[in-house]
């Protein structure tokens, strides 16, 4: 659906040059939820806005549904971005419009009569849950309420991708949950590419099929969300997986495990249960685990006792339940 | 002295100023704004960036807003006389007036719509709007209470330019302030014309705040 092929892009500045993007390669493909995750600084967002050209990429190609679109005349290129939806870590709703006005906004861009127009932004407030809120200014609605007037107002088009630049960055924990939910939700009932820009892991976890790892203005890994999880290769991967632990790298002391939730039930003591068939105590030196509809995510780093037999016990009982782990080396980097 | 001449010159003075007032306001608008709109929208960062021909009228616009308004009121005479056939009297006054306020209405234009937030602008662009339909349907549209302030401090200015005009006898209200009060030291009707000034300036004002908080919704 979206290729981007040898992206680069370069900003001038009076003395220096500053490259955001560099050598850039992605294949994303119709109908998953691919994320893009770095931190601050990385360049993803360069990377969203060369996606719909909003930034005009110094080399290379972006590929959408078969054309490169970096060749197209400006007024081709205002064509093709009406199929592809937007939506902000700001909402960047239009005060001044009603809910309804906003979401009909890119419909009357669209040249679509008023009447179709009123009609679509209708059905998508129903979608989005906020029927009721049709004659409300933005000022007077709620972020997350914001952001669904957002999204209703991107998906008005029926665009094939949606583009979604930090979009719960603004938001608390509950509402980006359920904002996130909403996503998937549209994103399975129409089949739209969902393209998510983060710096937060737990977003791709929660909502995405693949990952990209973008570091210093380059893709430094890709792949499946829980391959990448589970096992992260490169140096910046294993720090945002190991976001909330921040110093993991530190932790001193041998034998060091990391076991991986990834949605098995949540109502199994695991580690507990562990201990006591196995007869050995661990250590749990960090810990961060969600429940999402009563299954578990999350990791936990344990330190296991140095007694081989016990060990040897722990990771037998660990391959037994299927439980996904992997030792963690003392000295990370 | 209050006799029936004076208070009918005084009534005429009135409709004279305001006659001035709007129509050149009403003009000056036509040419400020649309210079205005070019300004945010050539500038570097802008939808359409020119940045050459954002330089050039920039130029323009600050080098007729340096010249003060009673020097620019005598030196734009030959041109006031090619279009209206005079220059006295609230008609020959409407020129200078509209060339004085047009760059100043560019400038108010220009720092209503940069209030308007980029990223908004942003979504605009990214829906596939063309820079048309962003000045008409984004910028303007969300600048609205901030054009309309702006156009209660644009008309307040151009009335009390309009009261200078009366040194070169150009009608209205100033003109009687200044043949009365100033030659012929009665300083009663200059007083009399004077506060009538304060009270249109008073009520262009609230008009434009009424107005800018009925027009707001980001307030409510």
């Amino acid at each position: 659906m979206v290729e981007l092929i040898g992206l680069g892009k370069t900003f001038h500045n009076k003395q220096n040059q500053v490259k955001a993007l560099e050598d850039i390669n992605l294949s994303i493909y119709e109908g998953e939820i691919f994320g893009i995750i770095g931190l601050s600084g990385a360049g993803k967002s360069t990377l969203v806005r060369c996606i719909n050209l909003l930034e005009m990429p110094s080399a290379g190609s972006v590929i959408f549904d078969g054309t490169d679109i970096v060749t197209l005349k400006q007024k081709e290129l205002l064509k093709v971005r009406q199929s592809m939806g937007m939506i902000f870590q700001q909402f960047n709703l239009l005060m001044q419009r009603t809910a309804l006005q906003n979401i009909c906004f890119p419909l009357e861009i669209a040249g679509i009569s008023k009447k179709e127009a009123k009609q679509r932004a209708l059905e998508l407030l129903d979608i989005v849950g906020l029927s009721e809120k049709a004659n409300a200014y933005p000022a007077q609605l709620s972020g997350g309420q914001k952001q669904r007037i957002a999204i209703a107002r991107a998906l008005a088009t029926n665009p094939k991708v949606l583009l979604c630049d930090e979009a719960t960055s603004a938001l608390d924990p509950t509402t980006t949950r359920s904002i996130l939910s909403l996503l998937k939700e549209i994103n399975q009932r129409t089949n739209i590419t969902v393209i998510v820009i983060t710096h937060e892991m737990s977003v791709i976890e929660e909502i995405c099929n693949r990952v990209a790892i973008i570091d210093q203005s380059r893709i430094a890994e890709v792949g499946e969300v829980e391959e990448v999880f589970a096992k992260p290769k490169s140096k910046i991967a294993r720090q945002l997986v190991f976001s909330g632990a921040g110093h993991i790298e530190s932790f001193t002391g041998r034998h060091k495990l990391r076991i991986i939730f990834d949605g098995r039930t949540s109502f199994e003591p695991v580690i507990a249960n562990m201990v006591l068939e196995c007869k050995a105590p661990v250590n749990i030196l960090f810990a961060d685990t969600k429940d999402i509809d009563g299954k578990a995510f999350g990791q936990m780093i344990i330190q296991l006792p140095d007694d081989e037999v016990s060990r040897k016990k722990i990771y037998a009982y660990l391959q037994t339940n299927k439980i996904k782990n992997e030792e963690v080396e003392s000295h990370v980097e | 002295m209050w006799n029936e001449t004076v208070l009918k010159m005084i009534g005429e003075g009135i409709l004279e100023t305001l006659y001035m007032t709007i129509f050149s306001s009403l003009i000056a608008y036509a040419i400020g704004l649309p210079l205005g709109i070019m300004l945010v929208i050539t500038d570097k960062d802008g939808i359409a960036s020119f940045v050459s021909l954002n330089k050039l009228l920039g130029i323009i616009v600050n080098l007729i807003r340096s010249v003060p308004f009673i020097i620019l009121l005598i030196a734009v005479m030959p041109v006031t006389r090619a279009i209206v056939g005079t220059t006295i009297g609230p008609n020959a006054v409407v020129v200078p007036l509209i060339i004085a306020s047009a760059p100043y209405i560019a400038r108010l234009v220009e720092s209503s719509l940069k209030e308007v937030d980029q990223g908004v602008i942003e979504a605009a662009q990214s829906m596939g709007a063309s820079p048309k339909q962003i000045i008409l349907k984004v910028l303007i549209p969300e600048a609205k209470p901030s054009l309309i302030m702006g156009s209660a401090i644009a008309v307040i200015t151009i009335l009390s330019y309009s009261a200078m005009a009366g040194f070169v006898g150009g009608g209205g209200l100033g003109t009687i302030a200044i043949n009365y009060g100033y030659y012929r030291y009665k300083t009663d009707i200059m007083l009399v014309t004077v506060a009538i000034l304060v009270l249109i300036v008073q009520v262009f004002q609230e008009l434009g705040a009424r107005w800018m908080k009925r027009s707001d919704r980001r307030l409510k």
